[in-house]
């Protein structure tokens, strides 16, 4: 126990956050410049805080594997991003986006964190403003809002369907004028293959250059990895296909403990799998389910075309099930009923695995214009993909994985339990619970980023002025470049037939069948024995061409596959171990006798934190009591 | 104003003015020399002739010249510049539909009429100014004036081959405009997402009236006369 | 369907390129052109073949990873499309297609189809951005700004980054890039503190860096997979020369 310290503030909920910032060490502007931090990834989490860390005069230096820090997978969001501006008069409140994000999370958040995530929304809102965001506006010049995820009020800001796009470019801007000022160092096309620790500190990291593949040392007095999710174990998700898990994984072998692995969140509305060459899943908004009515045929695999079912025949299976919510019941609910569905047999589409999300009632109703004005670029995207038109005959959709809510554990200064090593984000664990609201990812890694880090930052670096520049020639940094490199060999020696792609795929399909919506005690042990065949295959059998000194793809894959095994098999296990359904992680043990998640406070109510113990060892579990002083723990129902 | 025509930019600033000149300039002569195809000649060398010794076109002339130099030598400039961009091509390089075959051939477009020029000029500016071009006079000798109406129909009528180049020359310089004019306005700035439309077409029909109403001059003295 | 596939193979920066023919037979019209790729990719790997390196991330048109030549157009011959976006319904059994990486200097070849696209990076560095420290803002609906703006800011925003223009350009400029940013910038109030030095110091830029200059031949806002318009371009004008007249 004594490994989780939260270090969560006493005193009134609203007050934590202040008290705490007035309780932080400082450091004097002079000695900043001698002091080097190391930031992992550029997405929203990335930017924002090594921007800020370069304002504040630290020199930074910055990392991706992307050619550019625009294009990292933040880029992606759609939706919005919340604050609890108030703007609409609708009696919002920092509170109010607090208990939404509790409640939506199923209560498996702290409080604090939360709280502060909601108090720090509104300064994220100003700040990319300021940066030049073009935020969706008025007439009369001020910022729009809408509501966005099921919730009452709207505090959702937006830029079209692009707000992450548009977000990401602020950070970016703002990223790239610290590196004009000589406080950043950006670079490009690295990725991160291990972190180095000193006397128990995270002091540098070993990486390799991907153009050419020098394997090379950076030193820090502090690293924050901000690297977003690992969605992509399911090889299928709506994440950039080059998302990886690999330098969370990586602090988490060399100590860092990973919270709550197993809770993923698996978006409805994705357009489905096509055929076997599909490598990426493209998630439809979820505002379509506003006008679009969900439904299979009564009759399992229907040779009919969609048009051609009466009325009669159609199962409106969320109207059916959910009569008060209908067809917006929360992401979680939608994609385990569609699955519920598809497993019965009555899925459409040449897989079976879809269901149709139908416009005709609403194009009746409202008539073919403003369906079109409303979804028009939806529509668009989905015919460039499928080659049919949602105005003719239904869209086909099925769930497909999409954020992370688990992640490095942290501590409420964003430190995870390796001091020294931050994570914002995805990366982390912090803010979402078991279940992630709509709009709340980028107000997340972008308060992260902006205003709680560089407070925290400083306070642990406050100790490190008198530690000169790290040096990049001892043992500690020898020892785990040689490691590295260790492994690379290893990779390109099997020299087997199979494909990293091939095996990935292989993994997300036992990953999707035995850790995905649903979960069981017999499909998660089973898992358990597939992957780790699959993984010893995978050192039998694999296939890397080319060599470690070069532009290799492959390479890169293969590295990320491996250890996609090992993350896999921490998920099925913390699956296994929470044996409570709730937000996003639905037990089949645990529900109602509807169907329904059924969560399990007096048992469950705790952050599962998970120790790495050495290769081929069980891993130690430990926990997090979570209290909640401010919040009364409620049972969320649908019906 | 610090290195202004030394950016792309700037260069083009200069394309675009000297360019506009010139289409101000190609307007008024192509005006004139309309006035070959009013009356019995007589008109044309009267006006011919006012041109060639009002002041303000005097004044006007070198300027004139000095467009011409400076359109041609930042052409040059900045097309072996962009020329320098890409040192590998692309093997296959397929239309899309948007982009104008004018637009992307500007130097060549203006490279041919540059020829015509020289040959328009030793035709008949050269000789007027320099050469032996009858005298007529009138106004009961008030005016004595060069018989240019003779000078040009005297090449016109003899030779349809000159009709041909002269016909081809108009083309090549409409489809030189047909790009060149709604460009200059772009590159001054003077563009939105509205007015690229209206420019497109009133380059067009500028090109249109320009390419036309030079072709119509010797083919007037050709099928006509 | 079957198709034959012409494709760039260069090893590093430092090699010579060639061309090479690929024939790719069940290939189907759903698979999107990356995926397309992938297959072919994966009968290389199979046959001992070094695969075709190609940058790629999001797939889903909006990270700007994704570029190449593609049968003679940037991201191929559908109309707003990025690469990845583009599905092979859009071409006929039996098709060779030719693809190219970007060409132009100012984007060396690194490997095969991927490009060194950085430049726009060095651009944006020299001033694609508003000076502002996290904590400084104000409240942000404390200036107000035109709808009309906001919109257009947001359509020059949309840029991805992917260098399409460039490579459609025949003078691989870079001004509708630039274009955008500049104008994305200079309609918000707040970009407008040092509008004029962002313009001069990402002309300048532009130029050192080897891309070529506009001669508007409107290939750039054809090719661009957000439609982009060179009205950008003439706004970029427009804030240039004013910035340039009053130093």
């Amino acid at each position: 126990m004594s490994k989780l310290n939260s270090k969560i503030p006493d005193g009134p909920l609203v007050d934590k956050w202040t008290k705490h910032k007035t309780a932080l060490k400082l450091v004097n502007p002079a000695n900043k410049s001698k002091l080097d931090i190391i930031v992992i990834g550029t997405g929203l989490g990335g930017s924002s805080s090594a921007s800020t860390l370069g304002e504040l005069g630290y020199n930074v230096k910055v990392f991706s594997y992307q050619d550019s820090p625009r294009r990292a997978h933040s880029v992606a969001a759609q939706g919005g991003i919340n604050a609890a501006k108030n703007y609409k008069n609708d009696n919002d409140s920092i509170y109010r986006l607090f208990y939404d994000m509790i409640k939506g999370g199923d209560f498996r958040a702290r409080e604090a964190n939360v709280y502060r995530a909601a108090e720090v929304s509104n300064l994220v809102i100003d700040h990319y403003t300021a940066l030049g965001v073009p935020f969706a506006r008025d007439y009369g010049g001020t910022i729009d809002n809408r509501s966005f995820g099921g919730v009452q009020v709207s505090r959702t800001f937006y830029a079209k369907g692009q707000t992450g796009q548009q977000c990401l470019v602020g950070a970016y801007s703002a990223l790239t004028r610290q590196i004009k000022a000589g406080t950043v160092t950006m670079y490009p096309r690295r990725d991160l293959l291990d972190i180095v620790v000193v006397d128990g500190k995270a002091r540098g990291i070993i990486t390799r250059n991907l153009v050419t593949g020098e394997i090379e040392r950076h030193s820090a007095h502090a690293v924050v990895l901000a690297t977003g999710g690992y969605g992509t174990i399911y090889y299928l998700s709506t994440l950039a296909l080059n998302s990886n898990a690999s330098a969370a994984w990586k602090a988490h072998r060399k100590g860092a403990l990973f919270a709550n692995p197993s809770f993923v969140q698996i978006h409805p509305t994705s357009i489905p799998v096509m055929n076997s060459y599909q490598s990426k899943l493209t998630l439809m908004s979820e505002s379509l389910r506003n006008d679009g009515r969900v439904w299979v045929p009564k009759q399992a695999k229907d040779p009919r075309k969609p048009n051609d079912i009466p009325e009669e025949e159609r199962d409106y299976y969320l109207e059916r099930r959910y009569p008060a919510f209908g067809n917006l019941v929360p992401r979680d609910v939608a994609s385990r009923a569609a699955k519920e569905r598809c497993d019965a047999g009555f899925g459409v589409g040449p897989t079976g695995l879809s269901v149709y999300l139908d416009f005709r009632d609403a194009i009746k109703k409202k008539g073919k214009k403003v369906i079109e004005s409303s979804y028009g670029n939806l529509f668009d995207m989905y015919e460039k993909i499928s080659g049919e038109s949602p105005l003719e005959t239904p869209m086909r959709i099925y769930p497909a994985g999409h954020y992370t809510m688990g992640g490095l554990w942290v501590d409420y200064n964003l430190m995870t339990t390796i001091p020294g090593l931050f994570a914002v984000g995805e990366s982390n664990f912090s803010d979402h619970g078991a279940n992630r609201l709509g709009a709340s990812s980028l107000m997340q890694c972008s308060g992260d980023g902006y205003f709680i880090l560089p407070y925290t930052i400083t306070d642990y670096l406050a100790d490190d002025i008198k530690t000169p520049r790290i040096q990049t020639n001892i043992p500690e940094f020898e020892k785990t470049e040689a490691d590295v490199k260790e492994r690379i060999k290893r990779l390109l020696s099997i020299n087997g037939k199979e494909t990293a792609t091939s095996f990935h795929k292989r993994l997300g399909k036992i990953m999707w069948d035995y850790c995905g919506m649903v979960r069981n005690e017999e499909g998660l042990k089973k898992a358990l024995v597939l992957i780790k065949e699959l993984e010893e295959e995978f050192w039998k059998n694999l296939k890397v061409t080319g060599t470690d000194s070069e532009l290799n793809q492959e390479l890169e894959k293969a590295g990320r596959v491996a250890d996609f095994f090992e993350l896999g098999k921490l998920l099925c296990m913390d699956a296994l171990n929470r044996k409570e359904s709730c937000g996003a992680h639905f037990r089949e043990e645990s529900q109602t006798e509807t169907g329904e998640a059924k969560r399990d406070d007096d048992n469950y109510s705790f952050v599962a934190a998970w120790e790495f113990k050495g290769e081929g060892q069980e891993p130690e579990l430990h926990k997090e009591e979570l209290k909640f002083e401010f919040v009364k723990l409620q049972e969320r129902s649908y019906k | 104003m610090n290195g202004i025509f030394s950016s792309s930019i700037g260069k083009k600033l200069i394309m675009s003015i000297s360019g506009l000149f010139l289409m101000v300039f190609l307007l008024v002569h192509l005006i004139v020399n309309l006035m070959l195809l009013v009356g019995n000649g007589e008109t044309f060398n009267r006006a011919a002739h006012f041109m060639a010794t009002n002041l303000a076109i005097k004044v006007v002339e070198p300027i004139l010249a000095l467009g011409f130099i400076i359109h041609i030598i930042y052409a040059s400039i900045i097309t072996l510049q962009n020329r320098k961009t890409r040192p590998i091509g692309y093997i296959n390089s397929s239309s899309n539909g948007v982009t104008s075959w004018a637009s992307k051939n500007m130097y060549i477009l203006g490279g041919t009429v540059l020829i015509f020029l020289v040959l328009h000029i030793t035709n008949f500016y050269w000789k007027l100014k320099f050469g032996e071009v009858p005298t007529l006079s009138v106004d009961n000798g008030l005016i004595q004036m060069e018989d240019a109406y003779s000078l040009v129909s005297g090449l016109f009528v003899a030779y349809w081959w000159f009709d041909l180049i002269y016909v081809v020359g108009a083309l090549l310089l409409g489809f030189h405009l047909s790009h060149g004019f709604w460009a200059a306005f772009q590159t001054l700035g003077w563009n939105n997402k509205l007015w690229i439309k209206r420019l497109e077409v009133v380059a067009y029909i500028y090109a249109i009236i320009i390419a036309t109403g030079f072709s119509i001059i010797p083919l007037y003295f050709l099928i006509l006369k | 369907m079957n198709i034959k596939l012409k494709i760039w193979r260069q090893p590093d920066a430092k090699s010579n390129g060639r061309f090479e023919t690929y024939p790719l037979n069940d290939v189907s019209s759903d698979m999107s052109f990356l995926e397309m790729l992938d297959y072919l990719n994966n009968n290389l790997i199979k046959e001992g073949q070094q695969p075709v390196a190609f940058e790629h991330d999001c797939r889903e048109g909006i990270c700007g990873s994704c570029g190449m030549y593609i049968s003679g157009r940037p991201h191929g011959p559908q109309h707003k499309t990025t690469t990845c976006e583009l599905r092979m319904r859009e071409f006929k059994d039996g098709d060779t297609i030719t693809v190219e990486p970007w060409r132009a200097s100012a984007f060396p070849v690194i490997k095969d189809l991927i490009v060194e696209r950085s430049a726009f990076d060095k651009i944006m560095q020299s001033g694609g951005f508003i000076s502002v420290n996290a904590g400084a803002a104000q409240d942000a609906n404390s200036i107000l700004v035109k709808k009309k703006n906001a919109d257009e800011a947001f359509d020059s925003a949309t840029c991805l980054g992917c260098g399409a223009c460039v490579a459609a350009c025949k003078n691989s400029s870079a001004m509708l890039f630039i274009a955008a940013k500049v104008t994305h910038l200079a309609l918000f109030p707040q970009g407008q503190t040092e509008a004029e030095l962002r313009v001069k110091t990402m002309v300048a830029k532009m130029d050192e860096l080897g891309f070529g200059g506009c001669t508007n031949t409107r290939a750039c806002e054809a090719e661009c997979p957000k439609g982009i318009s060179i009205s950008n371009i003439a706004k970029l004008n427009r804030e240039f020369f004013v910035a340039k007249l009053k130093e």
